[in-house]
């Protein structure tokens, strides 16, 4: 391996909380072990949680309850938007309601071969342990899941596995799900255990005697930068994707909170490991300011095809069968349309640059279901994918059952994240970290449904759980605004903000954000080699220079000012872009939502190096030199490696 | 930014001064006006009967339940129900009018939104739209009406001790018979949505289709009541009906 | 597409605000409201001028953030949230009128964004089911007759994005809070709270200076989710006879 003089080895890691013993004993072993803090005291203890999507209202709410003094904040204008309320299709557990030979042990299993052996055992089988309560906790809070008509929660099976365990409120578990922590926590609020503040901006991290103890925000209405302490920080801040300035992520998602805390010594874990998701609306023109997700079970009934020929401009209900290319079908005959994600997306992405892609640009492939319509007729298809058909015909304009839906990857879901022990604490003692902010169960790749899974199991049931061992060291000491390490963190988000104000260059944050959404798509998308990683790290180095030499930031500070705060987000997803290059590059092997192109099997599937990647790739931050990478190396006792094959 | 919060004992005291009880007031008022209306409609239908039928009527009226009730009886108790579900009615609809005044607040300009593309809404009714200020020319014509019926105070086209005769002597006149039409076409309009925005109050529109229901009913009832009012007027002016 | 715009522009709270026109020249028919919305604003950044401040965050009609008053009408003239409103719903040529929610409670924070915390605090008094993490039955232990279940569903779509009370003639956030009164009201889990929820959520509605409903409906015509006003009519139902009972 050759470290290409960008980042350094540093030593080894491990995950010290991780309990030895037999894997379904663990998480009882720990809970058990971790120290308890008495109820009269935990008014005494505070906890801040950034973020309010489901890892974090679902911790802020139970800490709340619990009774630690909890102060939470969201860059929304209210805790109920996070970007959780965009997931559409379910949320997976280990119920087996309906007695299909599911099990605690066949989730885990399921989740550690998809993520391609690149997660923990522990936590995975955590995870599948803890998902049967959180279905119980949603329900009791009044979730409505869907139901039979015996009146019994209804499951789907969904992302290619195969027992029917995912739970779902149409197409809109997110929201319900959401929606239920949401009212968790305003009832806490309620009682007066937390406090919340929206419309607030984490920008910097405090850390004091080499412990978090706070965090400085930004006011979004006034400007006015904030201190607050408390005796642990949980960041709940959710996914990077807008790194590539196109995804399916909310407008506002940002890696700010956790980009900050790894500025000062968290370890970022497996930044190149990024979910592209193949049934998206494609970009319909320059002004594209996000992209739509349908849901993958459009795949099970759509045709996926393409002309045989480039540039074939015809109606594509005119085009002959033999002169189109159901590609999918012809190279994967056992699995079809329902290859996986990942397989899917990349799929696409040849043949759109082989010139056979169809639509604005050439991005696009079709998604047909002119034969399910003739099989199945067209109420049948209208009522299981009618509201999907509506959203497609909504905002491109056509109809989807006259003519070809037309999709295309986009970026879905970041597996990267801070690195957490088995208790979700970071690097830094008292910076604990949830949700997809975390890279803690999913490895190289999530199984679809997985997500909802992990923040609701972190946030209600795992951090408050571990969180107690480490506030059983407090109360800390008292620290004031005068803090030196205070006032250094609201010191350098005054200069950055003055900074940004007084370049007053020439071109817009959104020009720069779209530019290197560009290289990352370009270069560190759907497939990634050396060299297309080292130029993209040049280009990200370039761009970022004229970012802080050009870029022109109207207004003030002390206003609500919403290109000051992008400006700041985007500044940051430079510096994550280029560890993101960085990561993919030093990884040489392909494993889940990694691809390397010099690393793949005869036909063209993904191939793992298990000899030399088996390992957790977290970085620590260069602070000007560059990043020093730490392995934590990882062990499979329980499920055996073995190379995946869709053919 | 102040968080308004009640504690629980303010929240069941406010609860009962809320918007919604107010409303509830309003319907059951509401309604028992308009049973009123229905059975004064069916009194004055009695007009088509002759002099002697109607002004006996409205004397059987007085007369009613006598000796249980003192002369009069049935149509005080009817009168002091009357008056109290006009001024509950009334209490009403200032208190939420002037609460909707606040809440949907005027910009230097006057008015709440500065387009004038969508002056009528998306939906809303004529009916609907009109409550307020149709509900002040009902009250206006109520106070004429009565002092015209009643004590003989004003009395156009001639005063008679039969009302009989005094209604026939004022619907000859245009000037009496116009107001009249724009009265009842008023009490049409707010009966129109009043009598199905009653029902919804109370709880009772719990389906689309039984909403459909009551807004065929509320229609229904509207014009019974408008036209079932006008024949008399409009018999006396059209067809010197009674002269 | 050329348009023209008459946008609402207010420096802060304590601003006066006026109507502002704009040209934009280039719109695409497949660009959404607030894309053309971000073009304007490239051009104004670069002509050294104050961007236009709008909420928004999701983009895809789901969080409730977005929503501005178009032409007189919430969320404009298709019936969905106004990132999901596209330019082909317009003409070449076309004078749009763009104003945030009016109501006294949303008080306009700048330009076209509004507070519209008070829907939280509405929820805080009483809009949950009290469920303590971790102390909760097998989710099978009470079935939900699935009429129930679809129903409760249909009314906790709600995304509180406000656009009711900005279309109603009363200024009332009734089928907001009507929408929660009837998700949780519908389902067994929701019972014992039932009584007390309505009557809180109802005190604070009217505490925070709504208005009151009188059944006319704009709301529902404009709400992106399609909430039925017959949850209002479950509502007032659910407070008169909370009232009546008077134990709560
Ligand atoms: C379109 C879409 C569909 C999906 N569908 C599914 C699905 O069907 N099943 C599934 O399991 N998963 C799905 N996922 C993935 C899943 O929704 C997310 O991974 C998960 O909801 C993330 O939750 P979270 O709580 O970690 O973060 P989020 O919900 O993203 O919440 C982040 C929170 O942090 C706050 N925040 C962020 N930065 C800051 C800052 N600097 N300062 C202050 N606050 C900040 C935000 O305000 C927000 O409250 C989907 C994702 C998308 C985008
Ligand atoms: C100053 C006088 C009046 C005013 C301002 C007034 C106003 C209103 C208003 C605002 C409503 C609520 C309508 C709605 O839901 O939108 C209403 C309802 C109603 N009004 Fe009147 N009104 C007045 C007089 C009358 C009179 C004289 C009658 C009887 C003939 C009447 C009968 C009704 C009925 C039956 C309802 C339905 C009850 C309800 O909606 O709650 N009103 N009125
Ligand atoms: C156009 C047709 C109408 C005619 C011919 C008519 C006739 C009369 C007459 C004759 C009386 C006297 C009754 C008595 O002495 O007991 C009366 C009383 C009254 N009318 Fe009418 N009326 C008409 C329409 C209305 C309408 C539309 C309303 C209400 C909206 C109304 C409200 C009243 C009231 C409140 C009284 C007083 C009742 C009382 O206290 O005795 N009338 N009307
Ligand atoms: S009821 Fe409809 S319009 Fe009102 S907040 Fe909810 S979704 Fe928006
Ligand atoms: S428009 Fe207003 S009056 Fe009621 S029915 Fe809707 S809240
Ligand atoms: S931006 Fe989320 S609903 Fe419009």
């Amino acid at each position: 391996m050759t470290d290409y003089d960008l980042y350094v080895e540093g030593e080894q890691i491990a995950d010290m909380t991780a309990p030895s013993g037999p894997i379904s004993e663990r998480w009882d072993f720990r809970k058990f072990n971790a120290r308890l803090v008495n109820p009269a005291n935990r008014r005494k203890l505070s906890v801040i949680v950034v973020g309010t999507g489901l890892a974090g209202a679902s911790a802020a709410a139970t800490l709340g309850e619990a009774g630690y003094n909890v102060k939470s904040f969201c860059y929304q204008d209210s805790p109920r938007r996070a970007h959780s309320i965009a997931a559409q299709g379910g949320i997976n557990a280990a119920k087996n309601y309906r007695n299909d030979g599911d099990s605690i042990y066949r989730l885990f299993y399921d989740t550690v071969k998809g993520g391609d052996f690149r997660s923990r055992e522990s936590n995975v089988y955590r995870l599948a342990q803890v998902s049967v309560e959180i279905i119980d906790q949603c329900v009791a809070q009044g979730v409505p899941f869907a139901r039979e008509y015996g009146g019994l929660l209804d499951n789907r099976s969904f992302g290619g596995v195969q027992v029917s365990r995912t739970f779902y409120a149409r197409g809109q578990t997110g929201q319900q799900l959401l929606i239920g922590a949401y009212q968790a926590l305003e009832r806490q609020i309620a009682a007066g255990t937390v406090e919340m503040n929206t419309r607030h901006e984490m920008l910097e991290l405090i850390v004091v005697d080499g412990k978090a103890r706070g965090i400085i925000v930004r006011d979004m209405t006034t400007g006015e930068i904030e201190t607050h302490f408390a005796d642990a920080v949980v960041l709940a801040s959710g996914g990077y994707g807008n790194v590539f300035f196109l995804s399916t992520n909310a407008m506002g998602c940002n890696v700010t909170a956790t980009w900050r805390a790894h500025r000062k010594g968290a370890l970022f874990a497996n930044p190149c490991y990024t979910q592209i998701h193949p049934t998206c609306i494609p970009v319909s023109g320059h002004h594209q300011s996000k992209l739509t997700l349908m849901s993958e079970s459009l795949r099970n009934d759509g045709r996926i095809w393409v002309p045989t020929k480039g540039g074939d401009e015809r109606n594509p209900r005119d085009i002959p069968e033999d002169e189109r290319d159901y590609y999918l079908e012809r190279q994967y005959p056992a699995f079809g349309n329902l290859v996986p994600r990942d397989i899917a997306s990349r799929a696409a992405k040849y043949v759109c640059d082989e010139g056979r892609g169809v639509g604005p640009g050439g991005l696009g492939v079709y998604l047909d279901f002119a034969d399910a319509i003739k099989r199945l007729g067209r109420e049948t298809v209208e009522a299981k994918y009618g509201n999907l058909f509506d959203m497609y015909q909504q905002i491109t304009g056509e109809n989807p059952y006259e003519v070809p839906m037309r999709i295309y990857p986009a970026v879905h879901y970041t597996m990267g994240g801070l690195w957490v022990d088995y208790d979700l604490q970071s690097s830094i003692p008292g910076l604990f970290v949830t949700g997809e902010a975390n890279f803690s169960d999913h490895g190289a790749n999530r199984l679809g449904a997985s997500a909802l899974m992990q923040g609701l199991a972190d946030g209600y049931f795992v951090l408050p759980a571990t969180i107690n061992d480490y506030l059983a060291n407090g109360p800390f000491d008292d620290i004031d605004e005068s803090h030196p390490a205070a006032q250094e963190a609201a010191e350098s988000v005054r200069s950055r903000i003055d900074t940004l104000l007084s370049i007053n260059g020439e071109r817009t944050v959104d020009s720069f954000h779209r530019d290197l959404g560009n290289i990352m798509w370009e270069y560190c998308g759907m497939e990634r080699t050396e060299g297309g990683l080292l130029k993209a790290i040049e280009l990200i180095r370039e761009l970022k220079e004229e970012f802080w030499s050009n870029v022109k930031v109207t207004g003030q500070n002390e206003e609500l000012n919403q290109t000051l705060e992008r400006a700041g987000r985007v500044a940051d997803f430079f510096e994550l872009g280029e560890l993101m290059c960085i990561d993919a590059l030093h990884r040489a092997e392909s494993c889940g939502g990694h691809f390397r192109a010099e690393s793949q099997t005869e036909d063209g599937e993904a191939l793992r190096d298990d000899d030399n990647f088996a390992y957790v790739g977290a970085w620590e931050y260069g602070d000007g030199g560059k990043p020093v990478l730490r392995k934590e190396d990882l062990h499979y006792e329980y499920v055996e490696m073995k190379q995946r094959s869709y053919k | 930014m102040v968080t308004k919060t009640l504690t629980p004992t303010q929240r069941r005291s406010a609860a009962w001064r809320s918007t919604v009880a107010l409303k509830a007031s309003m319907a059951v008022s509401g309604l028992i006006m308009l049973v009123y209306l229905l059975v004064h409609m069916y009194g004055n239908l009695k007009f088509f009967q002759g002099k002697d039928a109607f002004d006996g009527y409205l004397h059987g009226l007085r007369d009613m339940f006598y000796p249980y009730l003192p002369h009069d009886g049935v149509l005080w108790i009817m009168r002091v129900v009357l008056l109290a579900a006009v001024l509950v009615h009334v209490y009403a609809a200032v208190t939420l009018w002037r609460r909707a005044r606040i809440s949907t607040v005027r910009t230097a300009s006057g008015q709440r939104y500065q387009s004038t593309q969508n002056r009528r809404g998306v939906q809303r009714s004529y009916a609907s739209f009109t409550m307020r200020w149709g509900g002040v020319v009902l009250v206006l014509f109520i106070i004429a009406h009565v002092l015209q019926m009643m004590p003989n105070y004003i009395s156009p086209g001639g005063a008679s001790d039969s009302k009989y005769e005094r209604a026939v002597n004022g619907f000859e006149l245009w000037w009496v018979v116009l107001p009249y039409t724009i009265a009842l076409l008023a009490v049409g309009l707010h009966l129109r949505h009043g009598f199905w925005s009653a029902l919804a109050t109370l709880g009772a529109n719990t389906h689309p289709a039984r909403r459909r229901r009551f807004n065929i009913y509320a229609t229904v009832l509207a014009a019974l009541i408008t036209v079932g009012f006008l024949t008399v007027p409009f018999a006396v002016f059209f067809f010197g009906a009674g002269s | 597409m050329k348009i023209t715009l008459r946008v609402w522009r207010q420096q802060n709270a304590d601003d006066k605000g006026t109507m502002v026109t704009y040209h934009v020249d280039d719109v695409s028919p497949d660009m959404s409201f607030l894309e053309m919305l971000d073009v304007l604003n490239e051009q104004l950044t670069l002509a050294g001028d104050d961007p236009i401040a709008f909420d928004h965050d999701c983009r895809e009609g789901i969080c409730g953030m977005c929503g501005v008053v178009i032409n007189g009408i919430a969320h404009g003239p298709e019936n969905t949230t106004t990132c999901q409103l596209h330019m082909r719903s317009f003409n070449d040529g076309d004078v749009i009128d763009v104003e945030p929610w009016r109501a006294q409670p949303f008080t306009v924070v700048k330009d076209l964004v509004v507070d519209r915390s008070a829907f939280d605090r509405i929820i805080q008094a009483g809009g949950y089911i009290s469920a303590p993490t971790g102390a909760a039955p097998d989710a099978h232990a009470v079935p939900v007759p699935k009429k129930s279940a679809d129903h409760a569903f249909d009314a906790a779509t709600c995304i509180g994005c406000g656009a009711c009370v900005a279309a109603c003639p009363n200024g009332s956030a009734m089928l907001f809070t009507a929408a929660k009164v009837t998700h949780l009201g519908l389902l067994p889990q929701g019972q014992p709270e039932r009584d007390s929820r309505v009557v809180g959520m109802v005190a604070q509605h009217d505490a925070e200076g709504f208005g009151g409903c009188t059944q006319i409906g704009e709301c529902t015509a404009v709400c992106p989710k399609g909430i039925d006003i017959s949850d209002i009519s479950r509502l007032n139902r659910d407070l008169l006879g909370a009232l009546a009972k008077g134990d709560h």
